[in-house]
């Protein structure tokens, strides 16, 4: 019996998605708008760098909100964190963001996506261009990378050279600012570029304008050493990106994209 | 009359601006396509039925609405896949899609 089963071919997937209850077991403040969630998911099956949770809150009277936020860990890591950003007019993001302590709990189904994934082996550049809050996802991508660059032969390291593009609104805005420059110094095969785009400490001698063709040029490698590219953050900053990238020549099969929508509060 | 045209521009600006706001990825169709499929379905790609090109579930357009997602191909802008959740059921129409190729789950390591 067992025979058969195995001359039939590998099964599609693992299983269904469940719901799971998950507990706070830290919250780090990343910016004034923006915390890290870190969970302890009883039976989570691990995930992928870029995937995303739901996560359901229900209220006394049994009204459900349900969003999707993207993970920001490692797959190496045992706990699964978010970083949620507050927005003024959120339904959810203001109870993550204020009223969430450690030891509480919440549902969450998950690793959910297998499109806006990467998987660190070496091969060809990657660039990773974000905004705002989509560098969450991009995040996930930079640690599962430092976490196979810690085990990985002199070889591998240089043939997993990567850049990220990061615009920000100001520098207390910038997320994660202290482990990327952290990351990067360590790093020589990372380069971390940002851009902030309404307020700059004086002395600031990186970018001051939003993302355009001209930046992009300057920050990706040249279409024919085709990088994979992961663009996240707000729909405009999405769209113009990925234009602009095809404009420069990149392949568009090679750019993937995750819009979190105008406000950073996805579907 | 120079009113009215403003007026009848600012509604279609406001109506483009409303489009590009719920306009996401495939891939935000994820947690309610792993409701009815048990295999990631935004991995696996589809054949738009309007135009015949074929490209990752992912990488289609999103228009998220209330209670559902409507998924559009970015070549053509033909309705691929609508998914609507009610509380008695979860609804699929994929009259859209002529083929949606699944990948194979890698064997375990």
């Amino acid at each position: 019996m067992s025979d058969a089963t195995a001359t039939v071919g590998r099964p599609l997937a693992a299983r269904p998605i469940a719901w799971r209850l998950a507990t706070v077991v830290d919250v780090v403040p990343e910016t004034p708008w923006a915390r890290t969630l870190v969970f302890d998911v009883p039976g989570w099956p691990g995930h992928r760098a870029g995937q995303h949770v739901d996560v359901r809150l229900t209220a006394e009277d049994g009204y459900q909100a349900q969003r999707s936020y993207s993970i920001a860990s490692a797959p190496e890591e045992a706990r699964i964190a978010l970083t949620v950003e507050r927005l003024e007019d959120g339904e959810v993001s203001p109870y993550l963001t204020g009223e969430l302590r450690v030891g509480d709990r919440l549902e969450l189904r998950g690793p959910i996506g297998g499109y806006f994934v990467w998987e660190a082996a070496p091969g060809a550049p990657l660039l990773l261009v974000g905004g705002g809050s989509g560098i969450v996802p991009l995040m996930a991508m930079v640690r599962h990378r430092a976490a196979a660059l810690a085990t990985a032969s002199v070889a591998a390291r240089h043939g997993m050279p990567a850049r990220l593009l990061y615009s920000a609104r100001g520098w207390d805005e910038v997320i994660y600012r202290d482990e990327l420059a952290r990351l990067s110094d360590g790093d020589p095969t990372l380069e971390v570029a940002l851009t902030l785009t309404r307020e700059s400490p004086q002395a600031w001698t990186g970018f001051r304008r939003r993302i355009d063709r001209m930046m992009l040029a300057e920050v990706a490698w040249p279409p024919p050493e085709r990088p994979l590219i992961y663009v996240c953050g707000p729909t405009p900053l999405v769209e113009s990106v990925a234009s602009a990238l095809v404009e420069l020549g990149h392949d568009p099969s090679r750019v993937k994209t995750e819009r979190f929508g105008p406000t950073g509060e996805r579907a | 009359m120079n009113d009215r045209t403003n007026a009848s521009e600012e509604r279609a600006a406001g109506a483009e601006r409303v489009a590009d706001a719920l306009r996401l990825d495939g891939n935000a169709a994820a947690g309610l396509l792993s409701e009815i499929f048990v295999p990631d379905v935004t991995a696996a790609r589809a054949t738009c039925a309007h135009c015949g090109v074929d490209r990752p579930v992912g990488a289609l357009l999103l228009y998220a609405h209330g209670m559902g997602v409507v998924v559009r191909c970015p070549s053509c802008d033909g309705v691929v896949l609508r998914a609507t959740r009610t509380s008695a059921r979860v609804w699929l129409d994929l009259t859209g899609a002529t083929r949606i190729g699944i990948p194979i789950a890698a064997p375990p390591a």
